[in-house]
């Protein structure tokens, strides 16, 4: 755990400051309102808003960590808001609905997982086809059309509160809490590393490789239907063309800004999820700021170049010599 | 030319397109005029001229997501450059093109000396890219200089009524130049080289850091020529243009029988790739009733019949007596 707080220090460090940059651009940030039973305040914001890219990179964390990607996620919102739509117009009760949504992002999942386990594409190009293919998809189930519904039940999926927290908030957090759970408890977090180490390695040790693959890819489309089935409940529709758009670019930022390597290995949910959360920390920072929010592309650029920068190999060496010269001041 | 595992690919896509003009042509007779080929080349020439640089880019291993926002940039910029500050367009295309140039050589160092992934640098220059165009001016600039009335106005008139203009000129001589550079030069042989394996082809003496920022270098280039094509195809500039279209583009190269994992392909694949997607494009067009998400299901389908084609190929085209 400690070792865990030690890789958290530099990204907490980072949140810390990116909140902090939102109280000098709207005082009054960190002041909490409990109205009608439900927490306000700009960070409960943060989380509620967050909560989405939260999902995608708990779902997206495992994946990058065998040495995949899965690009089409957004794609996934997009269904699965596109499917839960359908089925309370159709005249189905909102439970109904949010299972199907969650069975279509397995089944998505699980396309991407047998494309990559059984058919051996590379998981950029095997993801790539769902992701072109689809948006087509859940244009075709909402006729090209912003698919609206009145059910209350499936709208308060995103504005529905419980414990004062909204239910998106608790959604992320307890996928977090579960997907953590499932790889730090069990030998599992392992063997996923292990595969993304070395899959030849992993397979003569005795790790199931192809049953690791397809879960982390199932498990994927599955953080991704959740994170579709809050779009559409946001705003009380499936759009087929916007949901989830770019943010499984978000995600993979996320997941990198969490300190994983894109080459696989060692990953952390809690990581991810704070990057989740720096993301939408620095966008609300700029949209409450005033400055124009295109310049939330660049600062995002910037901050993936200063990562890269920090975690490539040429630099890791001054970084070590700096550290160490550092704590030897501290206990001198 | 030979068929063996290599060739298949693009046999085999070349026998799709064929097939997929003769379906067409059947069903409507009028897709064999010239006019509607010369529309197919005109509306496509942007994504040709993306297709051109992302062969390169894909054969040496790599991807390139920056290239639908280099585009968007360059169309903002020229549109900045010649009706805000008053320069001469010829001298604007010179300057986005040396300006793509030299930011695609940043993103192949970048590559190259932070040894990071390709995926995750050239998305930091995608950010880069629209963010840089979406300051410049988040409206779409009209541009109204006469000059593109001149440029529009050159074509050539094919037989039966058609004409090729300009801008399809410009994407088959990407095409020609591009696949010459990479077919019959060292510098195409070392993109090869590099994709097919980065270290053998460091261990072999190739200065892979100078390959790899040519590749990303031609890449933005061919991007910054692509906004010129569609800044001259829409005479107007726009930050949000090109938007996913790098998907587009990387689509077309491996529907054209390139390996995603590099090393094996060329570019006469890629510009039949572009052509069966604007082939889709124009059925859909010329049939009324279909819709236009059809076009991304159908792409999505051919990505993963061609992928899994190739699949295929490799497997049974493996070296018997070594073990997977």
């Amino acid at each position: 755990m400690s070792g865990w707080f030690m890789e958290a220090r530099s990204r907490l460090a980072l949140l810390a400051l990116v909140l902090l940059a939102n109280v000098l651009v709207a005082p009054g940030f960190l002041e909490l309102r409990l109205v009608d039973g439900r927490l306000f305040g700009g960070i409960i914001d943060i989380l509620n808003r967050g909560a989405p890219v939260m999902l995608l990179a708990v779902g997206m964390a495992p994946v990058i960590a065998t040495r995949g990607i899965d690009l089409s996620v957004g794609a996934v919102m997009a269904i699965a808001g596109a499917v839960a739509a359908a089925t309370v117009n159709a005249g189905h009760a909102w439970p109904v609905a949010v299972m199907a949504a969650l069975g279509t992002g397995l089944a998505c999942g699980l396309w991407n997982g047998v494309l990559v386990t059984i058919f051996r594409m590379q998981p950029i190009v095997a993801t790539l086809i769902l992701m072109v293919a689809g948006r087509g998809i859940a244009q075709m189930i909402t006729e090209g059309r912003v698919l609206t519904f009145t059910d209350d039940g499936l709208a308060g999926v995103s504005s529905a509160s419980l414990l004062g927290l909204p239910l998106p908030v608790l959604i992320a957090l307890a996928a977090a809490i579960i997907t953590g759970l499932l790889v730090r408890a069990t030998a599992l977090g392992l063997f996923i590393e292990a595969v993304g180490t070395s899959p030849r390695a992993a397979r003569l040790a005795g790790v199931p490789a192809p049953g690791i693959l397809i879960g982390v890819y199932v498990w994927s489309g599955l953080m991704a239907a959740l994170a579709g089935l809050i779009a559409a409940a946001d705003i009380r529709g499936a759009d087929a063309n916007n949901a989830g758009l770019w943010l499984e670019l978000d995600a993979i930022l996320a997941v990198v800004i969490g300190g994983t390597s894109l080459y696989g290995g060692r990953f952390s949910i809690g990581l991810s999820v704070l990057g989740a959360l720096i993301l939408q920390g620095m966008r609300t920072c700029i949209l409450r700021s005033g400055l124009p929010p295109e310049l939330n592309l660049l600062l995002m650029a910037l901050v993936i170049a200063l990562v890269l920068v920090v975690q490539s190999p040429a630099c890791q060496p001054a970084i070590a010599r700096l550290t160490a010269r550092l704590t030897r001041k501290g206990t001198a | 030319m030979r068929i063996n595992a290599r060739t298949l690919p693009f046999l085999a896509t070349l026998g799709v397109f064929i097939l997929l003009y003769a379906v067409c042509a059947i069903q409507y007779p009028s897709m064999l005029s010239a006019r509607v080929i010369g529309n197919l080349l005109t509306d496509n020439a942007f994504l040709g001229v993306l297709a051109v640089g992302m062969t390169f880019v894909i054969l040496s291993g790599g991807i390139d997501l920056s290239v639908g926002a280099v585009m968007g940039f360059t169309t903002v910029a020229l549109a900045v450059m010649i009706e805000g500050a008053g320069l001469h367009p010829l001298v604007s295309f010179a300057i986005v093109l040396v300006g793509g140039a030299a930011f695609g050589c940043g993103v192949g160092a970048a590559i190259h000396w932070l040894k990071a992934p390709p995926f995750i640098v050239t998305l930091t220059a995608m950010f880069l890219a629209r963010g840089a165009a979406l300051l410049l001016s988040t409206d779409s600039i009209p541009v109204r200089h006469e000059f593109y009335q001149t440029l529009s106005d050159l074509s050539l008139s094919l037989p039966g009524g058609g004409r090729l203009g300009l801008i399809a000129m410009l994407m088959l001589l990407a095409f020609v130049v591009g696949g010459v550079l990479l077919h019959f030069t060292r510098a195409g042989l070392r993109v090869y080289a590099l994709g097919g394996n980065a270290r053998f082809a460091g261990l072999m003496g190739i200065d892979t850091a100078r390959t790899t920022i040519l590749v990303y270098g031609v890449s933005s280039t061919m991007a910054a020529l692509a906004g010129i094509i569609f800044s001259l195809y829409t005479r107007s500039g726009y930050a949000l243009t090109g938007v996913g279209v790098e998907l587009d583009a990387i689509a077309a190269v491996v529907i054209g029988g390139t390996l995603l994992s590099g090393g094996v392909g060329g570019m006469a694949g890629s510009l039949i790739g572009v052509l069966i997607q604007g082939l889709i494009l124009t059925w859909i067009t010329f049939d009324g009733s279909l819709s236009s998400w059809w076009t991304k299901i159908a792409i999505g389908m051919l990505l993963f019949i061609f992928i899994g084609l190739q699949r295929l190929i490799l497997q049974f085209s493996a070296p018997t007596g070594r073990t997977g």
